[in-house]
């Protein structure tokens, strides 16, 4: 199911910055216009009865063992606050690498997400793991300064340590339609993330439109984002079943016309192990199994990974658990 | 005579202060004491128990932190509500346990005195098991009684709505949230009571209200790690053997069953339902003297 109009330069495989087939596009203010609205329009409801219908996969007993560990596997363990602190961070980064200490059997996560100052931190916390530091940055969350200052924001976080960076698009901008604005920014962080893998934040919630969720996924990806993201989680509208399958379609037609292969990141408002497993069953039935790895699907969390313990700890016991059993963060 | 049908009312769960179907879907038939079709009850499952914990656990932190004389207040106003609806109640106690009229309103009477009872108690337990402690040491010793948690109730079987009563009320007047297990053959003045309960200021998730098999549901509440402790009055004797094992496994207080063949809800209850769910909490306190001897001008 293409999405997207005929591109007139040769496809390109392989996984460059930005894709050479997108040149004509970007070439002015105008063009790169002309292509994101000339992106077929979303039918919202066939999109949210088709996010719901998914929902209601039942996933019971090794398949549920076998998403559960997948699910924690994938999880951002965040911590975003003004009040964190160093102990904060070191606390959590323990639990990154044991997310149960009673069960060493348990799974890491994913990666610990965090504040640029907190990335240095959490790099010593986590040395000799696996488990990733990712440090959001370009002004977050608002995304309200001037480039100088988030590039700063990003090199700071690249030179403390960080594998990746978490950066925010301009909303302003885009909703004034000054796209090439949103693509230069996104590509001038890209250039100042350096080896770290770039994930752009749309903030869903702000977009208003589901037409604009699908053009802010397109220009994310021309722009070179190794992973798109719905939202911070800091306004009242997070990662939905929806627009987290709409970028999901994006990336799949993204790697079908170009050969690249972009992760997708909900982030914000997912708590449960059932909402978590949604959004699993939306992976696999959109993009199939090639997605199903942090490597390139990954969860924004911090409460979920408490639920998804416990819910962990019912399959092992057959006995409900409770928050007693699972640590306070 | 008009030809008017009656609607007939569907009874439902009473969970976090709202009223859903069985999660399973399932219903069961209520039949009155002879057999006659009442009505179709949910049949709860084990889903629904954890549902109600959640819920339970949930409302916990405002209702034990509510002051005493507050969730007394809010008792005294279930009782009233209870007062206005005990027409239905006399009916459906009378049809569940077989009683004439007469009979049945003196039992709802006094299931609403035993409210009321209740109501009164929640601001003097207090006094009655808490105190100052003499200890051997410049020490202020204060001890106060503590709501336990989240405590699953195992509902009498015969006594549908006094015994249900007798149960529920002390339960919560200290402090603590309950998931009920109505009686299975006549749990229709249980599910009523959720509703008295909903437009009674009492938040929602205090009490949640489960119909169905006490030995389907029971068991996930016994062995729930979340739960604090659980009633087994309703409870014959091999299950509340069983639920009892269950529960040892996160040391979750019991109250076992008090006699074979049914307890007699009648008779005067005492204090030892309030008591058998309360913590002590013990707290030392200096005394701030720097010695006998005190100050020598």
């Amino acid at each position: 199911m293409p999405t997207s109009p005929k591109l007139s330069a040769p496809l390109e495989q392989g996984g460059a910055p930005t894709t050479p087939a997108f040149a004509d596009v970007t070439a002015s203010d105008s063009t790169l216009r002309r292509f994101l609205h000339g992106l077929p329009g979303v039918d919202a409801v066939g999109l949210e009865a088709r996010a719901a219908s998914l929902g209601t996969r039942s996933i019971k007993t090794t398949a549920k063992a076998y998403a559960i560990d997948l699910a924690i596997s994938m999880i951002d363990l965040t911590t975003l606050e003004g009040a964190d602190t160093p102990g904060k961070v070191r606390a959590l980064a323990a639990k990154a690498v044991h997310p149960d200490p009673t069960d060493r059997t348990t799974p890491r996560t994913a990666a610990v997400c965090v504040y640029p100052d907190m990335v240095a931190t959490a790099k010593a916390a986590l040395a000799g793991t696996d488990v990733k530091v990712a440090s959001v940055a370009t002004a977050f969350p608002a995304g309200r300064a001037a480039l100088d200052v988030k590039l700063a924001d990003t090199r700071d976080a690249v030179a403390a340590g960080a594998d990746e960076i978490d950066m925010v698009i301009d909303r302003g901008a885009f909703l004034a339609g000054d796209y090439l604005k949103v693509y230069e920014e996104i590509r001038a962080v890209k250039e100042a993330s350096g080896a770290a893998r770039l994930k752009v934040i749309f903030e869903t919630g702000e977009l208003s439109t589901y037409d604009n969720i699908r053009r802010a996924s397109w220009l994310g990806m021309i722009a070179g984002a190794d992973f798109i993201k719905t939202s911070t989680g800091k306004v009242s509208v997070n990662a939905t079943p929806a627009n987290t399958l709409l970028m999901l379609e994006a990336v799949r037609d993204f790697r079908a016309q170009t050969g690249v292969q972009v992760g997708v990141k909900p982030a914000g408002g997912i708590r449960t192990t059932k909402d978590a497993i949604k959004f699993l069953v939306l992976v696999n039935e959109t993009v199939g199994e090639d997605w199903l790895d942090n490597h390139w699907f990954r969860f924004g969390a911090s409460s979920l990974l408490n639920d998804l313990l416990m819910q962990r700890q019912k399959l092992a016991t057959g006995r409900y658990s409770g928050p007693d059993y699972v640590t306070v963060d | 005579m008009s030809d008017r049908l009656s609607v007939l009312k569907t009874y439902k769960l009473y969970v976090g202060g709202k009223f859903p179907r069985s999660e399973s879907g399932r219903v069961y038939e209520v039949t009155d004491s002879k057999g006659k079709w009442l009505a179709n009850a949910p049949l709860s499952s084990r889903k629904d128990a954890r549902d109600a914990v959640v819920a339970a656990r949930k409302a916990f932190g405002g209702w034990s932190g509510a002051t005493a004389y507050n969730r007394g207040q809010i008792l005294y106003r279930v009782a009233e509500m209870l007062e206005g609806r005990k027409d239905q109640f006399v009916r459906e106690v009378a049809d569940a346990e077989g009683l004439s009229r007469a009979k049945a309103a003196v039992v709802v009477e006094a299931a609403i005195d035993r409210w009321v009872w209740y109501a009164g108690w929640t601001d003097k337990i207090a006094q009655v098991v808490g105190g100052a402690n003499p200890v051997a040491g410049p020490f202020f010793n204060l001890s106060t009684p503590e709501p336990t948690g989240v405590v699953a109730i195992v509902a009498p079987r015969e006594s549908s709505f006094l015994g249900l009563v007798s149960v529920v009320a002390p339960v919560i007047a200290t402090g603590n949230t309950a998931v009920v297990i109505a009686s299975e053959k006549a749990p229709l003045p249980a599910l009523s009571l959720g509703e008295v309960l909903a437009t009674s200021d009492l938040p929602g998730g205090v009490v949640n209200v489960l119909s169905g098999k006490a030995a389907e549901i029971a068991a996930p509440l016994a062995a729930h790690q979340d739960v604090n402790a659980i009633d087994l009055t309703g409870a014959d004797q091999e299950l509340a053997r069983e639920l009892e094992i269950a529960a040892a496994d996160n040391l979750k207080r019991v109250l076992r069953p008090q006699a074979v063949d049914g307890e007699d809800f009648t008779a005067d209850p005492g204090t030892h339902r309030l008591t058998a769910f309360l913590e002590t909490k013990t707290v030392w306190h200096p005394t701030g003297s720097l010695g006998a001897s005190g100050s020598a001008y």
